[in-house]
């Protein structure tokens, strides 16, 4: 499945830079210890939002659940339907959920609470993006 | 007049407020709805400026009162179901010019002003209070009981008109353009990943079934009811346009759309306007239909932490909601007669009347209560308008119903299994919406 392409804006650059790089980054307040994503504009997190950071997480997971998406807004994923769509509960916080479409599963043959771990994928435009594959 | 939205000040999205200072003071009493349509034929007549001036022309002829009594309106300024007017599409000036318009060419086609409407309703002639509220009706009800319980106005309309124009909404755009911004690839909602809209609900309660070990088909009787109600709604789409009921195997092998939602779990975008009239308890006395009052309201505020509110999320904040609810009007859960909360999509109304412990219902009780006499005319109903599932996506049925069914005009549609009392309507989302509590007596 060949996502969109991405065009990073300024609120997520650190986010999708790292994708390129193949490591996993959320955003962090070194106040209260707290992890944030989707990424948002640090003063929407920490007041002035100088205490937010970007952090590495270790890219491990586990499948919070999913559906099998039939029906589709986005164009060029019509073509893959019927497709998962999971949830992943991040290893570091289980509040921080990211999308997954868990290429090599079969749809609906999802494994609720299986391990999980990253992998970036590259989008239409070369924009790399995580995804979610099963633990061996 | 400049027209404001209602400030945050005027909800109750807080617990520990106590009982609604207004309580039982204010009432609802006039009813007016347009027909509805599943879409917008381009004709002035039909548009949803010409449906609302309807709706609200009939409130005010139900009520019983002369137009220059009203002294205010709160309308929702928005009224898409999800279609926007195409920039590149001229817009028609044939209708245009059958209104007097705002400096707003698609004000009563594609959305609506306070300015447009008093424009083109020349017999409000002392309406000194006009207000905004986002979203849906149950909104427009909070803020207009609120201002009239303030005594902002006395005599007050409450309007919420939807357009809906051909086409897919969110199947064109940004969706089907080679590149997206990162804002959108990461967002809640509409991704990257291709979630339609039911996604965040399926979601939940794909959840709601692994915890607590529910199924699909579980809803079916849910469903069934839903629509048996709704074709006993004469002002709703279903039973105006497509009277079918939804049987358990028609719902059943329906087409999915994000296993474990299908297309009958997704309510169906309509053209539909609805409008109420609100008043003091005092005013309510000389009016045409009997009053019914409003013991308190409430607000939902809740936020996901991540890309997706969670079931525990849900689970937390319709508990939250449901205590407001009841604080707010000074009763508990046995006091209800029945409950009309929200419903499009289909897969959340257990969360809400869970919340509400309606029936003395837990948490992952509430497909199984499906299961029981679920009907108008048990001891137990549940959603007694239909909702949106009966009657097409307005957000309001469930409001309507809840004032006629205390009215005692809500026709072949009325419980008899309970008596009409005290009822609790709203929505939308389970993380976020705006509550009310009826009754027939304001005590």
């Amino acid at each position: 499945m060949v996502k969109q392409g991405v065009v990073p804006d300024e609120t997520n650059k650190p986010f999708f830079d790292a994708a390129n790089e193949g490591r996993l980054v959320v955003q962090s307040c070194t106040n209260s210890d707290r992890l944030y994503f989707p990424p948002r504009p640090a003063s929407e997190i920490c007041g002035e939002g100088e205490s937010v950071v970007w952090k590495e997480v270790s890219g491990r997971g586990t499948i919070y659940n999913y559906c099998v998406v039939y029906d589709c807004p986005v164009a060029s994923l019509k073509e893959d339907l019927p497709f998962n769509l999971a949830v992943i509960m991040l290893d570091e916080d289980p509040g921080i959920l990211m999308y997954s479409h868990l290429p090599g599963v079969p749809p609906d043959e999802v494994p609720v609470g299986a391990a999980v771990r990253v992998i970036f994928e590259e989008t239409a435009n070369g924009q790399k993006v995580p995804e979610w594959v099963l633990v061996d | 007049m400049t027209t404001q939205m209602a400030p945050e000040s005027m909800y109750r999205s807080t617990e520990g407020l106590g009982v609604w200072p207004h309580r039982g003071k204010v009432a609802a009493v006039g009813i007016g709805h347009s027909p509805t349509a599943r879409r917008w034929d381009g004709r002035a007549e039909t548009s949803v400026g010409a449906q609302s001036i309807m709706a609200c022309r009939k409130a005010i002829e139900d009520a019983g009162v002369d137009p220059s009594q009203v002294d205010g309106i709160v309308l929702v300024p928005v009224t898409t179901t999800g279609a926007h007017w195409d920039a590149d599409t001229p817009v028609p000036m044939d209708v245009v010019n059958a209104f007097n318009p705002s400096d707003d060419p698609l004000d009563g086609i594609g959305q609506l002003s306070a300015e447009w409407l008093l424009k083109n309703m020349p017999e409000l002639t002392n309406v000194k209070f006009t207000m905004y509220a986002p979203g849906c009706m149950s909104a427009a009800i909070t803020v207009a009981a609120q201002a009239v319980g303030d005594g902002l106005a006395s005599t007050c309309l409450v309007l919420k008109g939807w357009h809906n124009l051909e086409g897919r909404y969110n199947h064109g755009g940004i969706s089907a353009a080679n590149e997206v911004p990162g804002s959108f690839a990461l967002s809640p909602g509409r991704t990257l990943w291709g979630a339609p809209g039911c996604y965040g609900t399926a979601l939940q309660f794909a959840q709601y079934c692994t915890k607590y070990g529910k199924h699909h088909d579980m809803m079916a009787p849910f469903m069934e009811n839903s629509r048996r109600n709704g074709l006993l709604f004469p002002e709703g789409y279903w039973a105006q346009h497509r009277p079918e009921q939804l049987p358990p195997e028609d719902y059943l092998n329906s087409r999915w759309i994000a296993k474990p939602a299908n297309l009958f779990d997704n309510d169906i975008p309509i053209m539909a306007s609805a409008a109420y009239l609100f008043t003091t308890a005092e005013k309510a006395q000389d009016m045409a239909q009997k009053p019914v009052y409003i013991l308190g309201h409430a607000s939902s505020r809740g936020l996901a932490r991540s890309i997706v509110p969670t079931l525990e999320e849900v689970e937390a904040e319709t508990d939250s909601t449901g205590r407001k609810i009841y604080e707010s009007a000074g009763i508990s859960p046995d006091d209800l007669s029945f409950e009309n909360m929200y419903d499009g999509f289909a897969q959340f109304h257990q969360f809400h009347i869970e919340g509400l412990r309606y029936r003395g219902m837990q948490r992952g009780d509430a497909l199984d209560f499906y299961q029981t006499d679920i009907s108008i005319e048990g001891p137990n109903p549940v959603l007694p308008s239909g909702g949106n599932i009966g009657s097409g996506r307005s957000r309001f049925w469930m409001h309507t119903d809840c004032i006629q069914q205390i009215q005692g005009r809500a026709g072949a549609r009325a419980v008899t299994g309970v008596k009409p009392e005290i009822a609790v309507s709203g929505g939308p989302m389970p993380m976020g919406g705006n509550f009310t509590v009826w009754s027939a007596t304001p005590n």
